[in-house]
């Protein structure tokens, strides 16, 4: 399939999934308004479910096959598939493939983007008109940056960037931080989080410590996941810190 | 519960030493990053350093073989042996012929793999280690937990008291100058005394015949200067075509494994001196199996740096005696499964699928990668948890049905209204130190259904 690359005439299918569907919903109206505010035809195919990443990063990823061909069908007739998710986008970029035996370009993996790297690199936004007058620190998901190339990753040898603090620049009033471990990982992981829990809540309470010692009172990134991992541990502990996923940032105020 | 995640949960609890043990080998981490970005063509030879392996793992059984006969004319003795049993026989026939007693050997996790020292020491031959991290842990009686740190888990507070009853250093004495002047000339006396050398082996050289050691002790040299008899062992994925191969693995190892520019010593060894001999044992002990996996072939390039350890952010915080296999880290969880999946499937959770691990290696290994096919390979192997098993068949039979998915949540937001004691209990793994997110009001998809968004 042939990307459409003029977008005011792209149709874009609004990828929410599972976990935002149900815990983080204004995740999903956020993406939406951002979309809708720079003119792009945004439209949401209903009965949306899981992807199927958590089965099979915990090691069944057979089982998501029927997932796939769901997701498949749902997004058929869109130009692109854009999700707040970047570890589930990934999972559809990376597996679909294979689950659903078709080539990439043939299947919903070539049209599907995290919407920071949608915003960023199709779009290409210069303007936004959110303003956050708030300090935050920003999550550098392990999957956004090392799968999804968000973010350069501290261990190798390249340019430095970071397209979550390309568009967070748009926003007025926000101060952008970054804790000390850069992209150190925050113990979610799926299946990990509760099959490894000890590890799992050891690695987040480091992880949310870092994002403190930056004076920030957000936490924010493109993977609610983490977040929801993390704002698990801030609740459990009363720590003066929140989550917040960047579309909400991005799209504050419209 | 893994085995891995019983044994971390344990470690765990001793909170101090979890942050101490994490920020230790971050530390060694961020030397590495230091290192690496110091050499600004570093990807091109991670890429170079791959594909390098690539081709001499695709043409192993030719270079093992120049390897061989280029230092049988140097006039190395070159054993093989199929597996541990054959390699322990061949050291203990070559020693037993010399009539050797005190062996003192550098730092080889192919002897720990081969369970060489307890083997030894039932013949009655005593086996020293003469790396100062290998000597602690020899002392101590345990095995190392990182394959070039061996003794990072342990602090100097633990290292003196084992040295005062071992090499009667003043009582109460840790400071880390002191108690490595005593084991200096603690081992001086093994050095002195030994009659049969044996070092390990980082890189064996085909197109010379010669074996490169690299150690920061000088230990490895100072081992095989006295003795008469010098035997080097090396698994066979060690051999390396040539000197120009050579020149950009160590460019890549020290700085990978420590953050150092090289080792501080990297000894080379060619031939015997004249009246002395030396050996070569060459073992496989199921290293050619990996060649014939497809999918896991890429862990015979591994150069044992133990950056991947040393990044991975569930090593840290669980130490190397969290993992079932001896070599601990990503590295270990593969080359765990390879040896056996029956044994070591209890590390594959040991990973919350960061990807960093990929990142630093130097030889661009897709560790993290396998980790994820291995756990595709569980369930067919029968070694998935079943209760992990459950949780997914519920999870996969909801997800696919929309009409259970939504009610499903309904239910959720009904459940979570119960008292913290049923919410939080022992069983609830999350719940250990996290909050249960909490069901919004209406799904995005209710939402989208009444025309709110439109």
């Amino acid at each position: 399939m042939k990307l459409v690359t003029n977008y005011y005439i792209m149709k874009i299918g609004l990828f929410i999934p599972c976990y935002i569907n149900a815990i983080y919903p204004n995740v999903g109206v956020a993406s939406y308004k951002l979309l809708k505010s720079l003119g792009l035809d945004v439209d949401y195919p209903l009965d949306q479910t899981c992807c199927g990443q958590p089965m099979a990063n915990g090691g069944f990823q057979k089982d998501s096959a029927k997932l796939a061909e769901r997701m498949e069908r749902l997004f058929e007739k869109y130009d692109y598939v854009v999700g707040p998710s970047a570890s589930c986008v990934v999972f559809v970029k990376e597996h679909y493939p294979t689950l659903l035996h078709k080539e990439e370009h043939a299947c919903i993996s070539s049209r599907i983007f995290e919407i920071c790297e949608f915003l960023h690199d199709v779009v290409k936004v210069e303007k936004l008109n959110a303003r956050f007058p708030h300090k935050v620190s920003i999550h550098n998901s392990c999957h956004g940056e090392r799968l999804l190339h968000l973010s350069s990753p501290s261990e190798l040898v390249i340019p430095r960037y970071s397209k979550l603090k390309d568009l967070l620049s748009l926003v007025k009033d926000v101060e952008v931080f970054e804790p000390k471990r850069v992209d150190e990982c925050c113990g979610f992981g799926g299946m990990f989080a509760v099959e490894e829990a000890a590890t799992s809540v050891c690695m987040g309470q480091d992880k949310v410590h870092d994002h403190m010692s930056t004076g920030a009172e957000y936490i924010t990134g493109a993977d609610s996941s983490c977040l929801m991992h993390m704002e698990g541990i801030i609740r459990r502990e009363k720590l003066p810190i929140k989550t917040i996923h960047v579309a909400e940032i991005l799209s504050n105020g419209l | 519960m893994s085995s891995h995640a019983k044994a971390a949960k344990k470690f765990i609890a001793d909170r101090e030493r979890t942050a101490w043990h994490d920020q230790a080998l971050y530390f060694v981490r961020e030397k590495r990053d230091k290192m690496a970005h110091d050499v600004s063509e570093w990807e091109e030879l991670r890429e170079m350093a791959s594909r390098m392996k690539r081709h001499t793992i695709s043409n192993l059984a030719y270079y093992l073989d120049m390897f061989e006969r280029n230092a049988t004319a140097n006039g190395i003795h070159v054993h093989w042996a199929k597996d541990a049993e054959e390699h322990n026989r061949i050291v203990y026939e070559i020693i037993q012929k010399h009539g050797g007693k005190n062996l003192v050997k550098s730092k080889s996790m192919l002897s720990e793999e081969c369970g060489l020292t307890p083997y030894l020491k039932a013949r009655g031959v005593d086996a020293v280690e003469s790396d100062l991290g290998e000597r602690i842990m020899q002392l101590m009686g345990m095995p190392p937990s990182h394959i070039v740190l061996p003794a990072i888990h342990v602090r100097r507070e633990e290292v003196g008291k084992v040295f005062e009853k071992e090499l009667h250093t003043e009582p109460g004495n840790s400071d880390p100058t002191y108690l490595t002047h005593a084991a200096r000339a603690a081992l001086r006396e093994k050095f002195l005394h030994a009659d049969i050398a044996m070092t390990g082996v980082n890189f064996a050289v085909a197109s010379s015949g010669a074996f490169v050691v690299c150690t920061n002790e000088g230990n490895a040299d100072m081992g095989t200067s006295f003795p008469k008899v010098h035997i080097a062992i090396m698994g066979l994925e060690k051999v390396i075509p040539d000197y120009g191969a050579l020149s950009l693995y160590i460019r890549l190892l020290a700085r990978s494994a420590t953050g150092q520019p090289s080792t501080t010593y990297t000894s080379h060894y060619k031939k015997p001196v004249e009246g002395q001999e030396m050996h070569v044992v060459i073992v496989d002990n199921g290293r050619s199996d990996i060649l014939a996996c497809t999918e896991h072939v890429n862990m015979l390039k591994c150069i044992r740096c133990g950056s991947c350890i040393n990044t991975c952010p569930v090593y840290r915080r669980t130490g190397g005696y969290s993992y079932s296999y001896f070599i601990p880290g990503p590295v270990g969880i593969n080359l765990g499964m390879l040896k056996s999946p029956e044994k070591y499937s209890g590390n594959v959770s040991a990973c919350s699928l960061c990807y960093s691990c990929s990142n630093v290696c130097p030889v661009k290994i897709d560790l993290a990668e396998q980790i994820y096919k291995w756990r595709q390979n569980l369930a067919p192997l029968h070694l998935a948890a079943p209760s992990k098993k459950f949780m997914e068949k519920g999870m996969k039979f909801v997800m696919e049905h929309p009409g259970l998915f939504y009610p499903a949540i309904k239910a959720g937001r009904i459940a979570e209204k119960m008292p913290r004691f049923v919410l939080y209990n022992s069983l609830d793994a999350w719940g250990i130190g996290r909050e249960l997110p909490q069901f919004a009001e209406e799904t995005f998809n209710a939402m989208w259904k009444k025309g709110k968004m439109k």
